[in-house]
C-alpha cells in the first residue's frame, strides 16, 4: 500500500498544513510519497524531502505547473496517482479546486474535510457547519482524500531524507489562463496557522475601527479574523472570513469582538482551545461556546485590553 | 448561448440541524427546506447573463426526490427559464450528480455552467470541480466577478490571501462564492409565472448513469460539546483568567 500527499506551496515555500495531511496519511497507513507540482519549486521539494516518514518525493517542475492551474493540475496527479492507493491532500482552497477533478477522473468519490482517521477505508468529516459528525467509509478501492488541517495535528518538518525524483510529464490543457494575482501582504501570522487569532464582526462598526484589533493582534502576535457579516459589510477583506464558507481555524486563543456567534462562525473557529468573547449583548449566541466572555461596550474594552498586555 | 444552474434542496441555514437518537441520519421532520445559498448566488448570476444579452436561455437543475421541484419553481420565479427535474429515491453524492450534470450538458449543448461552491448540508465543495472535469470545460471556482465576451470567460476568484484573475475558454464552469452577487427578491407575479413555466422530469436511468453510492455513512453523532464557561466581570479580570488559569498568553 502506498499513499501519495500532493504538497501544497507557494513555489518556494512549503506551506505548513502540507504537514497536517502527512500525519492523516501515516495515519492511514502505508508507504508515502509526496508530489510537489509547481514552477521553479526546487526548494519545496527539499523542504518536503526532510519531513520525517516520507520515503520519496516527485517533483513536477514546469511552467504549466506554476499557477497551480485546476486543469493541468488534475490531470498530472492522475498520471501520477495509478501507482497509490490514497492520494490525499489539505483541504485549502488550492486543493479544494484540484482534487474533486482527480476524484472525477480516477472515478472514485472524494472523502472532503476529514477531521479523523478510524482504519484505512473508514473517517470522520463534519457535515452541516460542524453541526453533525458524520462516520464515513469509503467504498471505491483507491481514495481521493482532504484533510481539515485542525483535525491532526503538524507532522514534524525537519528530520527526514528521502529521495527526491523529477517527473517529466507536462499537461498543458490551454483551456484556462492565469491572468494576474493580488494577494495582501501582511507581517502578521496567517490565519490558519496562528496560535492566537483575534476577530471582528459586524460590532465593529466600520474598518477603521478594526485597528483596535491591530493593536491588540500586535501585542500577541495575533492574525486578525473576522465575521461574514463583517466581510459582508466590506469592512474587511474577504480572506478574513472564518466560518463554515471561510476559513476554519483553532488556535490556543480565539477573541472573537463585536460577532454575536452564528452558526456559520461557530463553524469555523469552535474547535479553537479557549475562546474569549466580548459582547454588549449579553444574549448573544456567542457566549454559549465562549470559556471567557465579556459583557461590555468593546470601544471601551478592547483599548484597556491592549493598554493591560 | 444556454446556461446550465444547478440547485439543491438543502435544510434551510437559519435552521440548527441534530442527528436523530440512534445515529442512523438526521432528523429531518418538520425541519424547513430551501434551496442551497450558494445556488441562489448562481441562479442571480446566470439570469444577469440572460439580462445582459449574453445568455440565450437558463436551465435550473435539481436532482433528488419529487420535492425539490419546489426549489425548481423558486429558480424559476427568480428568472430562470425553463427547469428539469432528474428524479431519484437513491442518496445522490457529488460524483453522481456530476455525471447526471453531465449528460444534461451534453444533451442541451449548454456552453456555460453555474453551480454553488458547495452545498450547507453536505459540505462537500465538490460537485462543480467534477462535472467540469468530466465535461472537459474550464474551470473557476469560488468566483466572485464574472464577464464574458468573445467567446472568453474572465473570473476572479477567491484564493487564500486575495483575489486571482484567470482566463477560461468556453465552454466554462464557474461556482459561486458568496461575493459574487446578491440575489433579488422573486416578486409575487414572477412567483406566479414561475408556475406555468416548462418544467421536464428525467430519470438517472434515461440519462444512462449508474448513481449508485460510493461513500457509506455508518453513523452521524453530534461534536463533541464545550464545556460551559465562565462571564468574567472586567478586563482586569479577563487578562488575569488568560495569563493564570488559561495560560494562553
Amino acid at each position: 500500500m502506498a499513499t501519495l500527499v500532493i504538497a501544497e506551496h507557494s513555489n518556494t515555500e512549503l506551506k505548513p498544513a502540507t504537514l497536517n495531511a502527512v500525519t492523516a496519511a501515516l495515519q492511514i497507513g502505508g508507504e508515502l510519497h509526496i508530489l510537489v507540482a509547481g514552477g521553479g519549486c526546487a526548494a519545496v521539494a527539499e523542504a518536503a524531502a526532510r519531513i520525517p516518514g516520507v520515503s520519496k518525493v516527485l517533483v513536477a517542475d514546469n511552467a504549466a505547473y506554476a499557477a497551480q492551474l485546476a486543469e493541468n493540475m488534475s490531470a498530472l496527479i492522475v498520471e501520477v496517482a495509478s501507482g497509490y492507493d490514497a492520494v490525499i491532500a489539505a483541504a485549502t482552497p488550492n486543493a479544494k479546486n484540484v482534487m474533486p477533478r482527480v476524484a472525477a477522473l480516477l472515478d472514485v468519490a472524494q472523502i472532503s474535510e476529514i477531521t479523523a482517521v478510524l482504519g484505512p477505508d473508514t473517517f470522520e468529516r463534519p457535515i452541516y457547519a460542524g453541526n453533525v459528525i458524520a462516520t464515513v467509509q469509503a467504498l471505491d478501492a483507491r481514495k481521493v482524500i482532504t484533510v481539515r488541517a485542525t483535525g491532526f495535528d503538524a507532522a514534524p518538518a525537519e528530520g527526514g531524507s528521502a529521495a527526491i525524483e523529477a517527473i517529466s510529464a507536462a499537461h498543458d490543457c490551454g483551456i484556462s489562463r492565469f491572468i494576474d494575482e493580488r494577494v495582501a501582504k501582511s507581517d502578521r501570522p496567517e490565519l490558519t496557522a496562528a496560535r492566537v487569532v483575534v476577530s471582528g464582526g459586524r460590532g465593529m462598526q466600520n474598518g477603521d475601527n478594526f485597528k483596535l484589533l491591530e493593536v491588540v493582534a500586535d501585542k500577541l502576535n495575533a492574525a486578525v479574523g473576522a465575521s461574514r457579516a463583517a466581510v459582508d459589510a466590506g469592512f474587511v477583506p474577504n480572506d478574513y472570513q472564518v466560518g463554515q464558507t471561510g476559513k476554519i481555524v483553532a488556535p490556543d486563543l480565539y477573541i472573537a469582538v463585536g460577532i454575536s456567534g452564528a452558526i456559520q462562525h461557530l463553524a469555523g473557529m469552535k474547535d479553537s482551545k479557549v475562546i474569549v468573547a466580548i459582547n454588549k449583548d449579553p444574549d448573544a449566541p456567542i457566549f454559549q461556546v465562549a470559556d471567557y466572555g465579556l459583557v461590555a461596550d468593546l470601544f471601551a474594552a478592547v483599548p484597556e485590553l491592549s493598554a493591560t498586555l | 448561448m444556454k446556461v446550465l444552474v444547478a440547485v439543491k434542496r438543502v435544510v434551510d441555514y437559519n435552521v440548527k440541524v441534530r442527528p436523530k437518537s440512534d445515529g442512523s441520519g438526521i432528523d429531518l421532520n418538520n425541519v424547513k427546506m430551501s434551496i442551497n445559498p450558494f445556488c441562489e448566488i448562481a441562479v442571480e448570476e446566470a439570469v444577469r447573463l440572460r439580462e445582459k444579452g449574453v445568455a440565450t436561455e437558463v436551465i435550473a437543475v435539481s436532482l433528488g426526490d419529487k420535492a425539490c421541484q419546489e426549489q425548481i419553481r423558486t429558480a424559476l420565479a427568480l428568472g430562470a427559464d425553463r427547469g428539469i427535474l432528474i428524479e431519484t429515491d437513491v442518496e445522490l453524492q457529488p460524483l453522481a450528480v456530476a455525471k447526471l450534470l453531465k449528460a444534461v450538458i451534453e444533451r442541451e449543448g449548454i456552453e456555460f455552467a453555474i453551480l454553488g461552491k458547495q452545498s450547507i448540508d453536505g459540505d462537500n465543495n465538490q460537485t462543480g470541480q467534477m462535472l467540469a472535469a468530466l465535461a472537459g470545460m474550464s474551470q473557476a471556482t469560488f468566483a466572485s466577478k464574472l464577464d464574458i465576451a468573445d467567446g472568453k470567460a474572465t473570473v476572479t476568484r477567491e484564493v487564500d490571501g486575495g483575489m486571482q484573475t484567470l482566463e477560461l475558454t468556453l465552454p466554462a464552469l464557474i461556482t459561486t462564492d458568496l461575493r459574487l452577487n446578491e440575489p433579488r427578491y422573486a416578486s409575487l407575479p414572477n412567483i406566479m409565472k414561475a408556475k406555468k413555466k416548462q418544467l421536464d422530469t428525467l430519470t438517472p436511468a434515461e440519462l444512462g448513469v449508474d448513481v449508485t453510492p460510493r461513500v457509506k455513512t455508518l453513523k452521524v453523532s453530534p461534536p463533541p460539546e464545550r464545556k460551559a464557561g465562565i462571564k468574567v466581570g472586567s478586563v482586569a479580570e479577563l487578562v488575569d483568567k488568560l495569563r493564570n488559569e488559561a495560560k494562553v498568553i
